[in-house]
């Protein structure tokens, strides 16, 4: 049914429809109104669920950890610094191989503080071993949600997801979101069955000492995992899209790159301001495309490699940054090419939209005029030099 | 069949009081138990793959969250209709109970969840090599907090955890030893008894940490409460309600039988400090027998 939605709302909705049977989470901006929302859906008795209001992210995620090793389905949510504060475990849920869903409103890092959207936060935590998924709207949050319980409880799979919405963008606006009613969500997403699980009938020990003769394997094995996702994703999307009548493609998305001259890849929902802008522009006979990464873990190499080989011109638009190096999309787009014989004749890297700093048409068009036969690396858009000439002397 | 839950073949040092009082409170506890445990010795000595000592599902996953992980898992057994047959343990050393696992344990007693947490309190991070903690006991030489020119060992005096534990209104508080396995059991047994969240703090032997012969690591144990360094103490909702009487040693004769506390005997004026946290114990538990006290 389609309902006008906050994004935070549709996600305590969907959420809801998925049935978790623990829920844990401390409260950041700007995730507050999800697990609001889900606290309130459960004191009014639509979801029978175990809430537990811990007193730091580290136990929030610790809590959902100790649940779903006792199999039962599990959700929390999170931002920024609490995704920071929950690293460690986070790391720890892949390690165990425990299929964690975690909603992540993107917000920039402190210092200084800022509470509003970027992705650094979620990037910095690439390396953890979890599924990432980014939204590009409200609609695309609520069904990555279903499509992230189905690929992480997968026996094949037994890895954490975590869906990454940009913070205020989508987790404040309001759109109209087609909603699935719950006989929909129990036909596509069946009760959790986990693989192992902490039960008295059946010992196990999760979490031993592991040392150097096989350690390594365990870490193989996730990896091995990850290249599986990336086969295991579209077939579910295609599942979910007979299912919900949609159109995704799980990966990446690709806009009006056919015969594009210059292609934009970026993450999130600045893709439709780039889609908005590409229309614009094409009116005017201008052969732009954008490249949407659906799913940024596992990294869908192969299908931005096809994408993009024959393009003449790429724009790498990052809303983070890993200082002291590359972007961290524009690295890992320019590694796919690396090496190869068809490959865009330039791969620019734009720094967009850091700390909530809108990004406008305006902005994209900016990174256009700058996307040429010259090469640039960590071009930011938007950049005032007039704040930078303040000096501690 | 096993006739233990917390089977033999670990890789605990000898005279390891962690790894007695560990069997104790697992064999107390029974068959339907999950235990979720801190990073520690506890955890690196009984589970190294492919093997673990635990005939129980056991859960270990970083050094500070055993009682958020513990947490979770009581929600889920509880959503599942099936915490009313199954006790959960959350436990750990002292280090990962009283400093770096503090915050998560105070959470988990706040929100009231029904697990029982034994902290095994051994009086150092001894897993890294013996390092100060919270509850390191004042003057006792460890590798950082060492004995030197401007150095008589560690400054400060254990934090009080149990009185922390109090404080929380949770129903069940106790100390224990690993010098009175029969006394762990009863202990244990009268925690698991009563709904709701369960502290229980175990002093564990370690000699190779408090550098005694492994053999008298028993007559150690008993001398830490002997002298009222350790005392004994039971409290169901926030009253005292035993304590094991003693007729007090003097404190030399529990700080001589151990290098840590070897720098003090030719101290009388800091030994004089240690007599007196025993003596302040032995007042305000009332720890003084009327008449002598058999085992």
């Amino acid at each position: 049914m389609k309902q006008f939605l906050e994004g935070s709302q549709a996600v305590a909705e969907i959420v809801t429809l998925c049935k978790p049977a623990v829920i844990s989470a401390y409260p950041i901006t700007p995730q507050t109104h999800i697990v609001e929302g889900l606290a309130q859906i459960i004191a009014d008795g639509r979801l029978n669920s175990q809430f537990v209001n811990v007193e730091s992210e580290h136990s929030a995620a610790s809590v959902v950890l100790g649940a779903v090793a006792t199999g039962v389905r599990v959700y929390t949510a999170t931002s920024s610094q609490g995704l920071f504060y929950m690293a460690e475990v986070l790391f720890n849920i892949a390690g165990l191989r425990l299929p964690v869903i975690l909603t992540c409103a993107n917000r920039a890092i402190s210092a200084p503080i800022n509470i509003w959207n970027d992705q650094q936060d979620s990037i910095s935590l690439r390396d953890a071993g979890w599924i990432q998924f980014y939204a590009e709207n409200i609609q695309e949050v609520v069904d990555l949600h279903l499509i992230a319980y189905r690929v992480g409880e997968d026996k094949s799979m037994m890895l954490p997801v975590m869906v990454c919405m940009d913070g205020y963008t989508l987790t404040h606006g309001i759109e109209v979101v087609d909603m699935p009613n719950q006989e929909q969500v129990d036909k596509f997403l069946p009760a959790y069955a986990p693989l192992y699980k902490l039960d008295p009938q059946e010992p196990l020990t999760l979490g031993p000492l592991v040392d150097p003769e096989s350690y390594t394997e365990t870490r193989y094995a996730i990896q091995e995992t990850h290249k599986e996702a990336l086969k295991l994703i579209p077939q579910i999307t295609t599942e979910f899209n007979q299912a919900f009548g949609r159109q995704y493609n799980g990966l990446i998305e690709e806009y009006r790159t056919k015969d594009a001259e210059r292609v934009i890849v970026a993450m999130g929902s600045v893709c439709g301001t780039i889609k908005d802008t590409i229309d614009e522009l094409r009116a005017k006979g201008k052969k732009i495309g954008l490249l949407k990464i659906i799913t940024y873990r596992p990294f869908p190499y192969q299908e931005i490699y096809e994408a993009l080989k024959n393009i003449p011109m790429v724009a790498v638009l990052d809303r983070a940054l890993s200082l002291g190096s590359f972007a961290p999309l524009a690295s890992e787009i320019k590694a796919v090419f690396c090496g190869k014989k068809k490959a865009p004749k330039v791969i620019s890297s734009f720094i967009v939209g850091l700390g909530g700093r809108d990004i406008t048409k305006d902005s994209i068009k900016e990174m256009l005029r700058l996307l040429n036969t010259k090469e640039r690396t960590l071009e930011f858009i938007d950049l005032k030099p007039e704040l930078l000439k303040d000096k501690y002397e | 069949m096993s006739k233990t839950l917390f089977n033999p073949g670990h890789t605990a040092c000898a005279g390891c009081g962690q790894a007695l009082a560990a069997r104790l409170v697992i064999d107390t506890s029974g068959p339907n138990t999950i235990v979720a445990n801190n990073t520690g010795c506890l955890e690196v000595f009984s589970t190294k793959y492919p093997e673990s000592s635990w005939g129980v599902p056991f859960i270990h996953s970083l050094f500070e969250n055993a009682a958020a992980v513990a947490s979770g898992v009581e929600a889920a057994l509880k959503y599942l209709g099936k915490k009313e047959n199954i006790n959960v343990i959350a436990q750990g050393g002292d280090g990962g109970t009283a400093d770096i696992g503090l915050q998560a344990l105070s959470g988990m007693w706040e929100r009231g969840h029904d697990i029982l947490y034994v902290c095994y309190d051994n009086e150092a991070y001894m897993n890294t090599g013996i390092q100060r903690s919270g509850l390191t006991p004042f003057d006792s030489n460890t590798s950082t907090s060492p004995v030197g020119k401007g150095s008589v060992g560690n400054i400060r005096p254990k934090k009080p955890m149990p009185e922390i534990a109090l404080a929380h209104g949770i129903p069940y508080v106790a100390t224990a030893s690993s010098g009175f396995p029969q006394d762990i059991q009863k202990k244990v047994k009268k925690a698991l008894s009563i709904k709701g969240p369960k502290y229980i703090q175990i002093h564990a032997i370690c000699p190779l940490g408090w550098r005694h012969e492994a053999g008298v690591a028993i007559d150690i144990a008993k001398l830490a409460v002997e002298t009222g360094l350790y005392p004994l103490i039971e409290y169901e909702n926030g009253k005292l309600v035993s304590v094991r009487k003693i007729q007090p040693k003097p404190v030399e004769e529990y700080l001589k039988t151990q290098g840590r506390f070897k720098h003090l005997l030719s101290k009388p004026e800091e030994v004089k400090k240690i007599q007196e946290i025993a003596d302040k114990n032995i007042e305000k538990y009332n720890l003084r027998a009327e008449s002598p006290v058999g085992d």
